[in-house]
C-alpha cells in the first residue's frame, strides 16, 4: 500500500466516521463542529485528487463562510431545542433502511460503470489554476455560468436580508 | 495510485449519510447540515470524473466552483428562513411547520 492509498483511507475514515456524527449527535453545536472536520476531509481527498483550486475554495468557502453561518443559527436558535428533546424523528429506523439500500443500489450500478477501477489516465497540466481563471472570463468558456452564479449569490443574498430582516 | 472505485464509493457513502440526516433529522438546521454533506458528496464525484476522464479540460472544475457557489445560496437563504420561521413560530422543528399541509 502506497502512501497516496493511506492518506485517502485516513481521510475517508475520517470524513465517514465525523458525517455520522454530524447526523447522529445530540448537541446541535457539536454537530455543526463535527461538519467543520467532514469538510476538511472532503478537502483532503480535493487535495489527493490534485484540484489545488478546488481545496483552497473548499476551506475558504465551506470552512470559513458556510459552516460558521450554520455555527450562528445554531446558536441563534438553540435555547428553543433542548438537547434532551429527541433529535430524530419517528422514521428514523425507515431512513436508515432507505439509506443503506441507496448505498447498496448506488454500489451495483457503480460496479458496472467501464472503468470503475481505472487508474488516473493522465496528469494535471501544471498550469491548470491560470487556465482555470482564464476559462471563467472567456467568452467562449465558462464566463455565462460564471455571472450567473455571481447574480445568483446577489439574489440570494438581498432575499435572505429581506426574509431575515426584524419587522 | 488510487483507483476510481474507492472515491465513488466514499462519495457514495457521504451522499447516503446524508439522505439518512435528511430523512430523520427534526431540526431544521440539522437537514441543512445534511444537505451540505449530500452536496460535498457530488463535488467528489464531479472533481473524481474530473481527475480520472479529462484532466487537460477545466469543465469538471468550473462545474464543482458552480455547485460550490449554489450551496453559499442555499445556505443563506435557508438559515434566514430558518430564523424567520423561529422568530414568528418559536420553533425549528421541521415537521410543526406544518401549515400549509394538506
Amino acid at each position: 500500500m502506497t502512501a497516496p492509498q493511506i492518506a485517502f483511507l485516513v481521510a475517508a475514515v475520517g470524513t465517514l466516521g465525523s458525517a455520522l456524527l454530524v447526523v447522529t449527535v445530540r448537541n446541535l453545536f457539536h454537530a455543526a463542529l463535527w461538519l467543520v472536520v467532514t469538510l476538511f476531509g472532503v478537502a483532503v481527498v480535493f487535495a489527493l485528487l490534485e484540484a489545488d483550486f478546488l481545496v483552497v475554495a473548499q476551506v475558504a468557502l465551506y470552512i470559513g463562510a458556510i459552516a460558521i453561518l450554520i455555527i450562528f443559527a445554531v446558536m441563534l436558535t438553540q435555547n428553543i431545542m433542548q438537547t434532551a428533546a429527541a433529535q430524530a424523528n419517528r422514521q428514523w429506523v425507515l431512513s436508515a433502511v432507505v439509506a443503506v439500500v441507496f448505498f447498496l443500489g448506488l454500489w451495483l450500478i457503480l460496479r458496472q460503470l467501464p472503468g470503475f477501477s481505472q487508474l488516473p489516465a493522465g496528469s494535471v497540466p501544471s498550469d491548470s489554476l491560470p487556465r482555470l481563471g482564464q476559462a471563467m472570463v472567456a467568452p467562449d468558456q465558462f464566463v455565462l455560468p460564471f455571472e450567473v452564479a455571481s447574480v445568483l449569490l446577489v439574489a440570494a443574498m438581498v432575499g435572505s436580508i429581506l426574509v431575515a430582516r426584524d419587522k | 495510485m488510487i483507483p476510481l472505485s474507492w472515491y465513488l464509493i466514499l462519495a457514495a457513502a457521504l451522499f447516503c449519510v446524508g439522505l439518512y440526516g435528511v430523512l430523520a433529522r427534526r431540526n431544521a438546521v440539522a437537514l441543512l447540515m445534511s444537505l451540505e454533506l449530500m452536496l460535498n458528496a457530488v463535488n467528489i464525484n464531479l472533481v473524481a470524473f474530473w481527475r480520472f476522464q479529462a484532466p487537460a479540460s477545466t469543465g469538471g472544475l468550473m462545474f464543482t466552483v458552480v455547485v460550490l457557489a449554489v450551496a453559499a445560496a442555499e445556505a443563506a437563504v435557508g438559515l434566514a428562513l430558518i430564523l424567520s420561521i423561529y422568530r414568528q413560530r418559536q420553533t425549528v422543528v421541521a415537521e410543526d411547520v406544518d401549515q400549509m399541509k394538506g
